[in-house]
């Protein structure tokens, strides 16, 4: 089976300052992957460089196009990656404000995203857009709605829903459930999961929760002053963690 | 099914001046299709860190721990996922969930992770939960609001949807009554009749007898502290 995603040797420096370094994985379809650490680990320097946010100093992001196979997304032109960010991609941001046209109605905003790959039948578009904010639970009766007008759990459900319409293979999550309540947030994970397992959508979550890591992350990445400094099965990191700092992490979670 | 060779594990503590533990040297076990074996031995003699090792949950130092053509310890990843969703089944002492997610879709999930239609995986779902006993005004409920032993029996149930060939379960009656710790008895004796490998932590003798064909003393591989 060829990996969805191959990253090699990913290094990028804020002039002096390090962002990540030699980062490499491996990713296949139908996998979460977690990265947790603590904020100015570099987890989310490494997110953007994967997403072509940024552009890495060294290495490699190769990505198996639907057309062309494996293709290495920082060298590859700005359309061609911008097309992928459009079709294959989906990249939900921590603040859904982010993520979405907040003066645009509901339906708009997912509606944006097909239009961009060339849907123009403006009822199969309502239509697949009311469809999707249905899979993510938000009311037809919303649709015409702003999503300022939404609660954070709202647009970031709606944020979901425009990433995903498009179908894409492969999606970028920035502490998805970061800033939501914890009611919220279950109906998230497990929505997340649902959609997870009957798309077969591989995804990248960056987090420094280890609950929603241990729920959604088949996975794990243990991100530290920019390297990687442990991975493996999800539950086998948390469980018996091998690198001291992963030991302290785990150790430093609160029971509730 | 399950081979298990020159297995040896220690932990090593790296905030607490990195005091290496040993907890297991040189373990040794072979379980046939349809054969349960139980582990026995004290409290703290490795019996669940064996089994967790076997699970690919704890790493393992040296050693070979194969289940069907897989080496644990060597293996990727993504193959123990893959052995896990077909191959490798674990009931454990404690219920993880999603939270907020009904019973009937709990206990579904390893049937739908393989493929199995809704239709059919509810189904399924219903008929373990009804034998075990969980009433059916609970099924469109979470699990974690559930009292101790009816989380123990849904997580049972969620154990035994998908027809493993090869499952691990750590204390499947403890906390179980008379009528609940038969039906359970009965379903690893159905597992094994349809060729499951099984390994089995009773701390209940009766059960051990009934369903164990051999017992393995954990305690004769737990290193010696000098």
């Amino acid at each position: 089976m060829t990996p969805l995603l191959k990253v090699e040797n990913v290094s990028k420096y804020y002039g002096n300052r390090l962002g990540c370094r030699d980062v490499s994985f491996e990713l296949y379809p139908g996998e979460v992957l977690g990265i947790v650490g603590e904020s100015g680990s570099g987890k989310s320097t490494l997110l953007n460089c994967l997403a072509g946010h940024l552009e890495p100093d060294t290495g490699e992001v190769v990505f198996d196009t639907r057309a062309n196979g494996p293709k290495d997304t920082v060298t590859m032109s700005e359309p061609e990656r911008r097309m992928l960010s459009r079709t294959d991609w989906a990249f939900v941001h921590q603040n859904p404000r982010d993520g979405l046209r907040m003066s645009v109605s509901a339906g708009g905003n997912v509606g944006e995203r097909l239009m961009a790959v060339g849907a123009r039948h403006y009822g199969n578009i309502r239509s697949t857009a009311i469809d999707w904010l249905d899979k993510v639970e938000i009311n037809e009766d919303r649709t015409d709605d702003r999503p300022s007008e939404f609660s954070g759990g709202m647009q970031q459900r709606l944020q979901i829903a425009r990433n995903l319409v498009t179908g894409p293979r492969l999606i970028f999550m920035d502490e998805p459930t970061g800033g939501l309540d914890v009611s919220v947030q279950a109906r998230l994970l497990d929505l997340l999961r649902g959609l997870v397992r009957e798309l077969g959508l591989s995804a990248i979550v960056v987090t420094h929760d280890l609950a929603v890591v241990r729920l959604l992350a088949d996975r794990l990445m243990v991100m530290k002053d920019g390297h990687v400094i442990e991975t493996g099965l999800t539950d086998q990191v948390l469980d018996d963690p091998q690198h001291g700092y992963t030991q302290l992490l785990v150790s430093s979670v609160l029971q509730v | 099914m399950i081979n298990i060779k020159n297995v040896s594990k220690n932990f090593t503590l790296h905030n607490q001046n990195s005091v290496e533990i040993p907890v297991m040297e040189n373990a040794n076990l072979t379980v046939k299709p349809g054969e349960c074996v139980g582990l026995t031995g004290a409290s703290g003699a490795g019996k669940s860190t064996l089994m967790r090792m076997v699970y690919g949950n704890y790493l393992t130092q040296a050693g070979r721990i194969m289940v069907g053509d897989l080496d644990i310890v060597t293996a990727l990843p993504r193959q123990i996922l893959e052995l896990r969703r077909e191959t490798l089944g674990y009931v454990s002492q404690f219920l993880r969930v999603v939270p907020r997610v009904p019973t009937l879709d709990v206990v579904s999930e390893p049937m739908l992770a393989v493929g199995v239609s809704r239709d059919a995986a509810h189904e399924r779902a219903r008929e373990l939960l009804t034998k075990l006993r969980i009433p059916e005004r609970l099924w469109q409920l979470s699990p974690l609001t559930f009292s101790g032993g009816e989380q123990q029996r849904v997580n049972i149930a969620r154990g035994f949807a998908h027809e493993y060939p090869a499952m691990l379960l750590d204390e499947p009656t403890a906390s179980l009554d008379v009528a609940n710790r038969e039906t359970v008895l009965s379903l690893i004796e159905d597992a094994k009749a349809r060729g499951a490998a099984i390994i089995g932590i009773f701390h209940d003798e009766a059960a051990r007898a009934r369903v164990c064909d051999r017992e393995i003393d954990v305690s004769t591989y737990t290193p010696k502290v000098v």
